[in-house]
């Protein structure tokens, strides 16, 4: 039984918390929450140069370091608490993920390395008008042409970090089924790609629109769903680090004020109304972290029944923890906290778009009950 | 919940089960999952297990040879608790002195004491209580106001303490009490051993809400205990109540936690026999309380895995707690709620089934051990560092 981090890992933490401090401080945060792309491609490629970071779960036979998903998850966890934008968790979390999964030993030769290496932006597309993450949120077709290759039409959105994605995983219907497509968008024709204005600056989206665009079949026809299931509960996982980590600094910065804040002439953490509420966001970070941290551990150890419950378990308690930490932490900051000028804000949305990135709490209780025989 | 703690403890895991399973007959089967640490059910066949446990050497599994124990370390003392917890056997009545007393003793007694007192606990020969609680020292321990002042050879003791879980057995009592009377809070206090079985000792039984008489409260009226009675210094009493207080060994944590997933896996038959699963308002809460219990076993494995490893426990284990007692009244509130008009029939003489009993014990869960009140005042001041609330 291994439930606690190594030394190793520690080192880790520490060596990207240091990194994504320099990189990801609250200046650049911002800077990037405005713009358009939001996107630093030289951070990016620190990143991987540097550190490795896209690179590190993924297998050494495709270009990556080979470590598991607790690392994985130290990573995310960090970038959550350091609010890093860019593509990150879309890239790794999601699209080198269903790259992993997928039933394409050649597609993986194919792409892994450029995503392990920092160049190449990828991210999974699908979602649909609808918002749904299940089989039935599916809409897009993709039709053999004459030439026997694919061709998607119809449209994709809610895509994280889909406007600049260099590689997009499509998620389609086919004629007997789910597939998964890759999608090149350099110069590819029938593609129409459009920012969507996000409430949560930090975290990009796109809405692609597909033409008779030419796409290449990754694994069998129909044969995708189970191997996208598999990825969206380890995305789930790596977001539930991610949210952990925001929450602990929303936590951070409540505790700092509190302690410094006077009023009638005390800092305001010594009442008890300050000091309980944060003790309870303490409270609510630790069983977050062992939501988070139980299905990290699922993942490495391969048990794909115990990962599906995790998962769900992570995402529906993960994400509503977070974003009440994260309004505690405003509701502590008092008037200063409801300010654009106060970084509490940032953490609030994203807590609250990271609720609904992967499919809604509700949602992940209804698929944890149906994991359950509930 | 199968747990593997490796390859070396598993010879000594088969060890405990064989002896489990040749031993956990009969009437002790019979009384599987009964008592808890506010529910005296069944005493007299707890404490008769505790002697079959005894007699097997399985008291003080981690306490050292010289003193009765086993010798063993705190990954063994873990795995023969979860054994011993995977099979639901009854909850020890001795387990007072076992958690609490014991390591005290062990960690401030001196030699002559433990060699007095650790034996006869491990063979089930004298029954400890717990004197620190007072009518006017509850949450805040520090202002105990029973005095004790030597006598010659001994300290006279006089004083009131209360909530004393299965005080009325006790055969002695430790008491935190004031040797200096001119000091305040935690300065001048000292820790006394002293025998109940005496005049100036007056225990009475207190009904708690179930209609237990699980804890009582203590008349000490110049009660005597010999001069080398204290444990720790004189004075330092409030060192050596703390000495064991909020050390988590990790060895409490997981028969609690497997009670609780029972509980939890009851309360899902339960819903699905009332047919309350195609209620999406009670599903969720049901979805909830079995996540809550997951957490719950996910953070004391952390906890353990920390230990085991040599590592001090990080912010999880002084959570943990607070975490599991509310969640858990919770769980019991809504298994009642489930259970329907038929949940609220008692038996004669207000006797209560497994669920009724659990409902309204899990109350005492945010009080006992520091209440959840002070446990966020800890939390706030000792892991984030927040300031103290200034003292009149």
């Amino acid at each position: 039984m291994d439930l606690t981090f190594s030394e190793e890992q520690d080192e880790l933490r520490k060596v990207v918390r240091s990194f994504l401090a320099k990189h990801s401080d609250e200046a650049t945060v911002r800077r990037l929450a405005v713009d358009p792309q939001g996107h630093d491609p030289v951070v990016w490629r620190r990143m991987a140069g540097e550190l490795g970071l896209q690179g590190l779960a993924v297998p050494e036979e495709y270009g990556g370091s080979g470590f598991g998903y607790v690392d994985l998850g130290i990573v995310c966890e960090e970038a959550g608490r350091a609010l890093l934008g860019g593509p990150y968790f879309a890239t790794v979390a999601l699209a080198a993920e269903a790259l992993l999964r997928c039933a394409d030993e050649q597609a993986r030769h194919d792409f892994l390395p450029g995503i392990a290496s920092g160049e190449t932006v990828a991210t999974l597309a699908f979602t649909e008008d609808s918002g749904r993450w299940d089989e039935q949120g599916i809409g897009l077709t993709a039709a053999q042409d004459a030439g026997g290759g694919w061709r998607l039409t119809g449209v994709k959105t809610y895509v994280p970090d889909g406007h600049l994605a260099d590689l997009l995983l499509v998620a389609a219907r086919t004629p007997s089924g789910i597939s998964l497509l890759a999608v090149g968008t350099a110069d590819t024709p029938g593609l129409t790609r459009t920012p969507l204005p996000t409430l949560d600056q930090t975290r990009k989206q796109a809405r692609i629109e597909f033409t008779d665009t030419p796409a290449r079949l990754l694994g069998s026809e129909g044969a995708a769903w189970p191997a996208l299931e598999r990825t969206l509960a380890t995305a789930a996982v790596l977001l539930a680090a991610e949210q952990v980590g925001g929450a602990a600094a929303a936590l951070d910065a409540a505790v700092a004020y509190a302690k410094i804040r006077e009023q009638y002439g005390r800092p305001i953490g010594s009442f008890q109304g300050i000091k309980h509420k944060c003790a309870d966001m303490l409270m609510e970070i630790e069983s977050a972290r062992s939501a988070a941290y139980g299905g990290l551990w699922a993942l490495d150890a391969g048990d794909e029944t115990e990962t599906a419950i995790a998962a769900a378990l992570a995402q529906a308690f993960c994400s509503e923890a977070f974003t009440k930490v994260a309004a505690d932490n405003i509701q502590v900051h008092g008037g200063i906290g409801f300010t654009w000028e106060h970084p509490a804000h940032l953490y609030f949305k994203r807590a609250k778009s990271s609720e609904v990135l992967l499919g809604t709490p509700s949602y992940h209780r209804e698929l944890l009950a149906a994991r359950l025989g509930i | 919940m199968e747990l593997d703690f490796g390859p070396a403890v598993r010879d000594f895991r088969d060890e405990v089960r064989d002896w489990l399973t040749d031993h956990l007959v009969g009437e002790f089967a019979e009384h599987r999952g009964v008592g808890g640490p506010t529910d005296g059910a069944a005493w007299e066949v707890r404490l008769a297990w505790d002697r079959e446990l005894s007699a097997g050497g399985w008291l003080g599994v981690g306490w050292p040879k010289e003193y009765g124990g086993r010798g063993l370390g705190l990954l063994e003392e873990i795995v023969f608790e979860y054994e011993y917890a995977r099979v639901n056997a009854p909850y020890r009545a001795t387990v007072n002195a076992l958690d609490l007393l014991g390591p005290m003793l062990l960690k401030m007694g001196g030699e002559a004491q433990k060699k007095r007192f650790l034996p006869p606990i491990l063979a089930v020969e004298e029954l400890w209580g717990q004197g620190f609680s007072e009518p006017g020292a509850g949450s805040d321990l520090a202002s105990v106001r029973t005095r004790a002042e030597r006598d010659g050879d001994e300290w006279v003791v006089s004083g009131q303490k209360v909530w004393t879980s299965f005080g009325i057995h006790a055969d002695w009592l430790y008491v935190l009490t004031r040797t200096d009377p001119q000091s305040a809070r935690h300065k001048g206090l000292s820790l006394l051993l002293v025998p109940t079985d005496q005049p100036g000792v007056e225990i009475r039984p207190i009904r708690n809400l179930a209609g237990q008489d699980e804890f009582a409260e203590i008349f000490l009226s110049d009660a005597r205990t010999s001069a080398d009675m204290v444990v720790g210094e004189v004075g330092q009493g409030w060192r050596t109540a703390m000495a064991t207080l909020g050390i988590e060994r990790g060895t409490t944590l997981l028969p609690q936690q497997l009670t609780f997933e029972r509980e939890a896996e009851a309360l899902i038959d339960l819903a699905r026999e009332r047919g309350a699963l195609d209620d999406p308002m009670l599903r969720r809460r049901i979805v909830d309380a079995w996540i809550s219990v997951r957490i719950m076993r996910t953070t004391n494995l952390r906890t353990i895995a920390e230990l085991t490893a040599g590592r001090t426990p990080g912010a999880q284990a002084t959570t943990a707690k607070l975490y599991a007692s509310t969640r858990h009244q919770q769980l019991g509130q809504l298994a009642t709620e489930l259970a329907g008009p038929a949940g609220q029939i008692v038996g004669e003489d207000y006797a209560l089934d497994r669920r009724q009993r659990s409902f309204l014990l899990a109350l005492a869960e945010t009080i006992y051990g520091g209440s959840s009140e002070i446990q966020r005042t800890i939390i706030g001041e000792q892991v984030l560092g927040l300031p103290k609330e200034p003292r009149p």
